[in-house]
């Protein structure tokens, strides 16, 4: 062993180590890659330079393709199961480019009909695809997601799609660590997604750049894993590359049995490994950061950035107040898009759209959460469109056997297909400009839901409360 | 990727300043598929003048690109070189290029040739009536009236370029490293070599 693997690593270094292939003279390493996740957005043209460089996959069978950006979130199949056309012909051709490159190159490819298929940041996680330990990649920068099962997972793009898809590694420089400590108890009723929204606020947009964050504390050992994976998803929009939850008995709980996870002698050797990677004592991180668990509230955003964040009890911040000459000017400019003035009440902010959904917030616990705030209600006359998109066939399976999508249809919300839907709005879901959204994804950038649409990011069961009342609402005063 | 070596032919007398990544390829060509046939989208809004130097029938298939200080600015896209290498561009030469942009060249097989700006001002007079020579071997530009200009370029990327290595070619010349870690890895952690279980 050498010094480095006796001195106490974090998490982070544990995995860094297992997959350096060769460390250059520059500090820069060749990283092996344990899982690639592809869909049809980024991809086209990675399959095509090796198509024109004569070059093929190394490893077909540790990459996985799933489309879920362009497809529609409604019926997909006719009744006599034909295809029901897309009326896009960009977004045609580029989910007509997965499915042709998937199996011209030997990769598994689940398809738009699938039950298995869904968002890929679902779909990872849920068929064992995704493990602990492992370096996970994929055109896309919510990748970070898949850390809450413990993997090194983060968002690359199409020329090191390419760079994987041909060597299986990345050249990568290490990152610095950060660790963000969440200490006592989350009060009730307030979620991960409420506890990741105030942590962005607290740490910035950039506050993580050029680091990893691992997320420590008991109010992660008891998080569940899609918890887990809704707090890593948005680790991007703390400006962190990934993020990273410690792998426990909950992940291997939720794993086991998986399609592709290890079985038998293989799964209890796994586990032996899985349960070596916590972070050592003694270990030391670049930066921390200590959140007071007490402090979090349910959770809402009143501007263009994920770190414009105020408890739902608040108010419009003035952009005066911000210490910052160019955060005052970006508050004020956010301000005049989100059609907001300072001081008004967070909790008297009408909106007329509800999306719960994206790789962020559709788990089957998300959608519980939604279906427990709805039951026996319906949604306000002002909401006139309220969509719930699963993250995946399987888990729209799963609610329609707990009966959820029949509570939903009963609130007067849409049941849709599974997709990323409303998120970035590919697909046609969009929110129309100057109206508002509840929504439970991952950005509210000028223009992501639609052009001028007005995103409030909130968690599944806030969001559900906003569609009973037509306003933000603190969900606690609902179901209280 | 092709290999660069040397090049002797017309070169596009364009010498505009400022040329950002929107004027190279605009957004709306983003949405594609394929690297192929964003020629047809390249300068665009210029080569929607009748008599545009692009088009004209001296210049049209040309190699090479003189241009004007600050090269390919603006956005970070990608497009900008597959556009140019779709027009059958792979040598520009300009007294300086957007970081962005160079590194994007490079990846793609394209040289990029700074020189001051005298030196390119005499190249856009000559490149006007006759070709000019490139030589990234000896590092030079060179027209046949004697003249003789120098130009820097990394040596790693001359290696690359003259050799045809792209990144992805140079991490598959680590194939045996590679190969080597592959086996220790399964050794190690067979559950992670499994993968969907398709054929390696």
């Amino acid at each position: 062993m050498t010094d480095r693997q006796t001195q106490p690593r974090t998490l982070y270094q544990k995995i860094w180590d297992a997959h350096t292939v060769e460390t250059r003279d520059d500090g820069t390493a060749l990283i092996f890659i344990d899982r690639h996740l592809v869909h049809e957005v980024t991809s086209p043209q990675a399959f095509e330079a090796l198509r024109v460089s004569g070059r093929k996959v190394r490893r077909p069978d540790l990459t996985l393709a799933v489309p879920d950006h362009n497809l529609p979130t409604t019926a997909r199949r006719t009744a006599s199961g034909a295809r029901v056309p897309i009326a896009d012909p960009e977004s045609a051709a580029q989910l007509d480019a997965l499915e042709r490159n998937a199996p011209a190159f030997g990769i598994r490819y689940i398809g738009d009909a699938d039950a298995e298929q869904g968002i890929v940041h679902v779909v990872g996680p849920e068929q064992g695809f995704s493990l602990p330990g492992a370096t996970i990649v994929c055109g896309d920068s919510h990748t970070a997601c898949h850390g809450g099962l413990g993997a090194l997972a983060f968002g690359i793009g199409t020329s090191e799609v390419e760079h994987v898809l041909a060597t299986q590694t990345l050249l990568l420089k290490q990152s610095k660590t950060m660790e963000v400590r969440v200490e006592g108890d989350l009060p009730a009723g307030v979620s991960p997604k409420d506890l990741i929204l105030h942590i962005i606020g607290v740490v910035g947009t950039a506050g993580g750049t050029g680091h990893v964050i691992e997320y420590r504390g008991k109010v992660f050992e008891e998080m569940s894993i899609e918890g887990r994976l809704t707090v890593c998803n948005m680790s991007i929009e703390a400006g962190a590359r990934a993020g990273l939850i410690a792998p426990d008995d909950k992940t291997f709980a939720f794993l086991k049995g998986r399609p592709y996870a290890p079985k038998g002698e293989q799964w209890d050797a796994a586990v032996a490994w899985w349960k070596s990677l916590a972070t050592d004592p003694g270990a030391t991180f670049d930066k921390s950061v200590v959140i007071n668990a007490a402090d979090v509230q349910p959770t809402v955003t009143w501007g263009t950035s994920p770190e414009d964040t105020v408890a739902i009890g608040g108010v419009v911040p003035d952009p005066a107040s911000f210490a910052d000459p160019s955060k005052q000017d970006a508050a004020r400019a956010s301000l005049e898009y989100m059609g907001l003035t300072p001081g008004q009440r967070m909790d008297e902010i009408e909106v007329q759209n509800v999306f719960i959904g994206s790789c962020t917030n559709s788990r089957i616990e998300d959608l519980r959460a939604a279906a427990a705030v709805l039951k026996g209600h319906t949604k306000a006359p002002n909401v006139h469109w309220a969509i719930v998109v699963p993250g995946s066939g399987l888990v729209k399976r799963q609610a329609e056997e707990e009966g959820l999508d029949q509570i939903f249809i009963a609130a007067g919300l849409e049941w849709r297909e599974p997709g990323c839907s409303a998120c970035l709005g590919m697909n046609p879901d969009k929110v129309p400009p100057g109206e508002r959204c509840a929504s439970t994804s991952n950005r509210n950038f000028v223009g992501r839901q639609g052009p001028g649409a007005r995103t409030h990011l909130v968690s599944p069961a806030m969001a559900a409360a906003a569609a009973v009342t037509g306003r933000l609402t603190d969900v606690r005063k609902l179901v209280g | 990727m092709e290999p660069i070596k040397q090049v002797e032919g017309r070169a596009i007398p364009f010498g505009r300043k400022n040329v950002d990544t929107d004027v190279i390829i605009p957004a709306k060509w983003l949405k594609t598929i394929t690297r192929d046939g964003l020629g047809r989208g390249a300068f665009e809004a210029l080569r929607a003048e009748p008599d545009n130097l692009f088009d004209s029938a001296e210049f049209k298939g040309s190699p090479i690109l003189i241009a004007g200080d600050n090269f390919g600015c603006g956005s970070s896209r990608e497009h900008a070189a597959w556009a140019l290498l779709d027009l059958g561009i792979t040598y520009v030469i300009a007294p300086s290029f957007s970081d962005i942009f160079s590194g994007n060249a490079f990846k793609n097989g394209i040289l990029t040739v700074v020189l001051p700006q005298d030196q390119v001002d005499r190249l856009l007079e000559v490149a006007k009536t006759d070709p000019i020579s490139i030589d990234l071997e000896t590092q030079t530009v060179t027209t046949p009236f004697q003249d003789r200009f120098s130009f820097e370029i990394d040596p790693f990327r001359k290696h690359c370029l003259l050799n045809g290595l792209d990144e992805v070619g140079l991490t598959l010349a680590r194939d045996a490293a590679i190969s080597t870690y592959e086996q220790k890895h399964r050794a190690e952690l067979p559950w992670l070599a499994t993968g969907t279980g398709v054929a390696a």
